[in-house]
């Protein structure tokens, strides 16, 4: 053995990709950092007849529910904002407990990991909703959506995330156990 | 952990196969049509052969390909407020982000919804076309179903059909707003992504990639 490259595919073959946690926390930190702005600038610029307000993730789930909706303010505040947040903890407790020896239930931690990579890709909706209502709410004076900064820090947000769970190994969740059963 | 096979463990590499998601290695038994191979340690589906798949792949891609073209540029909603109408579709909505750095993100939603399905459609019939019909694999076949897996959790069309649910929600309020005939193709489109995965079994494609005689 000892090949360098995949004899079927060409990809690159590691064993176990040890400085795939330092990619993991490079791309987590860059998310964390994009995910700040996104909370805090405006995410859409609403101009109706007589004002125009902007409205950040949360301002606008809280006028949301200001005004009686409070499944949809509901929605958002789960999908913008607990979601995300529980995605970066997830991360962050899968690239810890792989360096530590404390046993939690490998199957659990990597039903975990399935679960983080596959919502990863469903945070981007936000940015979707937010292309679909400021290209539809164009109606002149009446009243027009565009799209705030923050839609393009949350989407970046949203990828590096992405990368992240990407760089992660799942294979070292299992190598303790590996350990143990192999005494030697 | 043991890295390297037992030297004196007398197998081929043929006949061995490693689970990707936590490396446990298992003695190759395919699997009948219809039944799965899953990794005892971490559930994984290793090998789910289906019958004809290579077939029923082909024909939802081109589905595919035909619906994201046509969802691209029909009209998928119109808004109708006191007058004033206005649709939209998708090659609109994914430039709703053309001013100033925004552009950056309309380029990145145009790709994630169009430009990366259409990639991987295409790409798929390149590596499938001549798999099922018993012909040689295409020139880097290999390489173009490596990238097409590689672009797989890129491809968002789905979620894109989801956020016009979100965003109808939304405004339903504030105008009338009705459905284009884009916004039903997406419905499709959901519906045969699913499919494709579903019948998709990775092992089966590399299997006769590598082995073309053989099935």
């Amino acid at each position: 053995m000892g090949t360098q490259t995949c004899a079927r595919c060409g990809h690159k073959m590691v064993s176990r990709d040890f400085g795939s946690l330092q990619r993991v926390w490079a791309f987590w930190i860059m998310g964390l950092m994009c995910y700040v702005p996104a909370n805090t600038y405006p995410m859409l610029q609403t101009r109706t007849l007589f004002q125009s307000d902007e409205s950040t993730i949360v301002g606008g789930a809280v006028e949301l529910a200001q005004h009686g909706a409070f499944g949809i303010a509901f929605i958002i505040l789960l999908a913008s904002v607990a979601i995300p947040l529980a995605k970066f903890w997830a991360i962050a407790f899968l690239a810890v407990s792989v360096k530590s020896r404390r046993a939690t239930a490998n199957h659990s931690r990597q039903i975990m990991y399935e679960v983080v990579e596959y919502i990863g890709r469903w945070s981007m909706i936000d940015i979707f909703v937010v292309a679909i209502l400021s290209s539809l709410v164009q109606l002149n004076t009446l009243a027009s959506i565009n799209p705030g900064p923050a839609s393009m820090f949350f989407a970046l947000s949203v990828i590096f995330t992405m990368l992240s769970a990407q760089a992660f190994d799942s294979r070292m969740i299992w190598d303790e156990q590996a350990k143990d059963e192999d005494p030697s | 952990m043991k890295d390297i096979a037992d030297p004196d463990l007398d197998v081929s590499l043929t006949e061995l196969i490693v689970c990707p998601h936590c490396d446990a290695v298992y003695r190759l038994k395919v699997p009948e049509m219809g039944e799965k191979a899953i990794c005892q340690r971490c559930n994984a589906v290793l090998i789910a052969p289906r019958r004809k798949a290579g077939l029923k792949i082909i024909a939802i891609s081109l589905a595919t390909f035909f619906l994201i073209l046509g969802a691209a540029f029909f009209p998928f909603l119109n808004i109708d407020a006191a007058g004033n109408k206005n649709s939209v579709s998708v090659i609109d909505a994914a430039f709703a982000f053309s001013s100033g750095p925004l552009l950056l993100l309309a380029l990145a939603t145009a790709g994630l919804i169009l430009f990366v399905p259409l990639i991987r459609v295409v790409l798929t019939l390149y590596v499938l076309v001549p798999i099922v019909l018993d012909l040689p694999p295409a020139r880097h076949a290999m390489d173009a179903f490596r990238f097409s897996e590689a672009l797989r959790p890129w491809s968002m069309a789905e979620i894109f059909a989801l956020g016009c649910a979100v965003a109808l929600v939304k405004i339903a309020d504030l105008a009338t707003v009705g459905f284009g005939p884009a916004f039903w193709m997406f419905g499709g489109l959901v519906v045969l992504v699913v499919g494709q995965d579903s019948f998709m079994c990775r092992w089966s494609v590399w299997n006769s990639l590598e082995h073309p005689n053989k099935s």
